[in-house]
């Protein structure tokens, strides 16, 4: 190690290979910590850096990760465990390779280009990608999933920290719209290609829903994630276990994860009020308001994605409004809408529009209160 | 004036969709396919072209109090004529274009070129001014129709272009492509390729 530090140090790149400086200055930071310092003014640095704030999220993602990778392989083979996780390992591992490929040589490019530094957000934005799409997406989709997302919606834009939507989300958005047949649907759930048992198709509990019948798996199992599903979203244990290491370590905002939650359960209650006698849609209205926290992306959507710094409300009363107002959008485009089964996304995408807007007001009422005491 | 100067300026340096921004609502609602694209292209080049010659033989006639309704007046009657046309020779085409062909009336760039060029100019640049402009407006519509009806129908023109062996391999024809945020976001990256090579527009940071 200390000779692969020296041989950073002694090999800044300058004369004709300076061009190539942002590539190193990411490869050194990434392995090391160089010691050039600041000379001048005084500084306050915080322990935890840009670097350290992403790893903590990729391992609070690990526990669901993990999930997910099992959860592949018993909803195919029904197996043993180690052969359930061994299955689920070999699907996951190239949709994570492609993501994080693609997804950094386009950074990497964009960053040589404009004679940037290489930032870090793409560690979890590319961790994220793979773990929120449908186990049989083809890679060659992903891959332009991923550029999409990378170039439309955040290089565009300035890059990491200008981005006004959830990068990961965008490149779940252009999946939706561009290849509908891949992204929903009761055969894209379950592995069954590739040496997984052959012809096993299974519904998930929203697809059930959008279509009038209850849900056939129990709160119980829905809760612990052995569903169909999105590849790592589907276990609500695993996604609170990642909760709380985001929550202590104070990375994630609680104020929205706990608004998004509160937000999801009001619409759910009320519908549950609503008269529904002769309305196709009758079981969606009056399942248990607890229902929508484990079905689908909501608590995946709550803990990882509402709660992006970038994306969301800055000021702590607009923080609140935003989660409120995702949780309510989530539940009313579920049960009203059967075309849009999974609402979570929608709205997730929709209030990061609004984020900024929200934060404006919450200023602008906030300084006009000041001004008339 | 240089006439050449006049048809080849609009189409890369005043381009009136990349540089100017106008006739964007057209651009979204008629790129899904190249055929309509075309035809809708062709219409707005003859209406600029013939609007722009007859406001600029009427200029000196027109008070200027009320230019904006006698231009109108003009318009109108040539889309209609179009569309008139279109109906009895390309009934099929014109159905596609539906209200978008009506819609030509409000083009920015049609009203953008007659009060900025016509009003102050003779009968023969006019002329040239609007064909420029026209072309230049095609142009975009022809580029970014390109690769919508390409990356989502796989065809050109109607005809399939992406082999059934590309379909049997496992390739999707991107959906996203038929929707118009999909037009908005190929004309900002055409926008952005222009850009991108031009010193004058460009901020070093």
């Amino acid at each position: 190690m200390k000779r692969l530090e020296n041989w950073f140090e002694n090999h800044e790149p300058k004369g004709r290979w300076s061009w190539l400086g942002s590539t190193y200055e990411a490869f050194h930071t990434f392995a090391f910590t160089p010691k050039t310092v600041t000379t001048s003014g005084c500084h306050v640095r915080d322990a935890v850096d840009l670097k350290r704030a992403m790893i903590t999220v990729v391992i609070a993602l690990i526990p669901a990760m993990l999930f997910g990778m099992w959860n592949i392989g018993y909803q195919s083979l029904h197996a043993g465990f180690w052969q359930n996780f061994w299955f689920g390992f070999i699907r996951m591992l190239p949709m994570i390779a492609v993501s994080y490929i693609v997804g950094l040589v386009i950074e990497f490019t964009f960053a040589q280009i404009r004679h940037h530094q290489v930032n870090e957000g793409y560690l979890v934005t590319g961790f994220l990608i793979p773990m929120i799409v449908p186990v049989t997406t083809p890679l060659w989709q992903l891959a332009i999933a991923v550029a999409f997302a990378v170039i439309i919606g955040k290089e565009v834009f300035g890059g990491t920290g200008m981005n006004f939507m959830n990068p990961a989300l965008v490149a779940r958005a252009f999946l939706f719209f561009a290849y509908p047949t891949r992204m929903s649907g009761d055969n894209v759930w379950i592995a069954n290609d590739l040496w997984g048992t052959d012809g096993v198709v299974g519904a998930t509990p929203l697809a059930e829903l959008a279509a009038g019948m209850k849900p056939s798996a129990s709160a119980l199992d829905m809760f612990i994630g052995t569903i169909p599903g999105s590849t790592c979203e589907t276990s609500v244990v695993a996604i609170l276990i990642g909760a709380a290491i985001l929550l202590v370590t104070g990375i994630a905002s609680w104020r929205i994860m706990l608004s998004v939650i509160i937000g999801g359960g009001l619409m759910g209650l009320v519908f549950n009020q609503l008269p529904t006698a002769n309305c196709q849609l009758s079981t969606y209205f009056e399942i248990p308001f607890y229902y929508h926290y484990l079905m689908g992306g909501f608590m995946f959507g709550a803990v990882f994605m509402a709660t992006d710094p970038v994306t969301a409300a800055q000021t702590n009363i607009g923080k609140w409004i935003y989660g409120l107002l995702i949780g309510i959008f989530a539940v009313m485009l579920r049960v009203i809408n059967p075309a849009y089964p999974e609402g979570m996304m929608l709205s997730i995408l929709l209030m990061n529009c609004f984020a900024p807007l929200i934060d404006h007001c919450v200023v602008a009422l906030n300084i006009r209160r000041r001004k008339r005491r | 004036m240089n006439l050449k100067k006049l048809v080849i300026e609009p189409l890369r340096k005043a381009n009136p969709v990349t540089v100017l921004v106008l006739g964007i609502c057209s651009c979204l609602a008629v790129t899904a396919k190249l055929k309509p694209a075309l035809v809708m292209g062709l219409s707005v080049t003859v209406v600029t072209a013939f609007s722009n010659l007859i406001i600029s033989l009427l200029r000196k006639g027109i008070p200027s109090r009320i230019r904006i309704i006698v231009q109108l007046v003009v318009v109108a009657t040539l889309v209609i004529l179009i569309d008139q046309f279109l109906k009895a020779f390309a009934y099929d085409v014109s159905k596609q274009l539906s209200v978008y062909v009506g819609l030509i009336i409000t083009n920015c760039i049609i009203m953008g070129r007659l009060e900025a060029f016509a009003l102050s100019h003779g009968p023969v640049e006019s002329f040239f001014d609007g064909l420029g402009n026209g072309f230049g407006y095609s142009l975009i519509l022809i580029i970014v129709a390109f690769f919508r009806e390409l990356f989502g129908s796989g065809t050109l023109l109607g005809y399939q272009v992406i082999p059934q062996s590309f379909y049997d391999a496992g390739y999707q024809n991107n959906g996203l492509m038929i929707l118009p945020p999909m037009a908005l976001i190929i004309v900002g990256i055409v926008i952005w390729i222009r850009d991108a090579g031009r010193r004058d527009v460009r901020h070093e940071t």
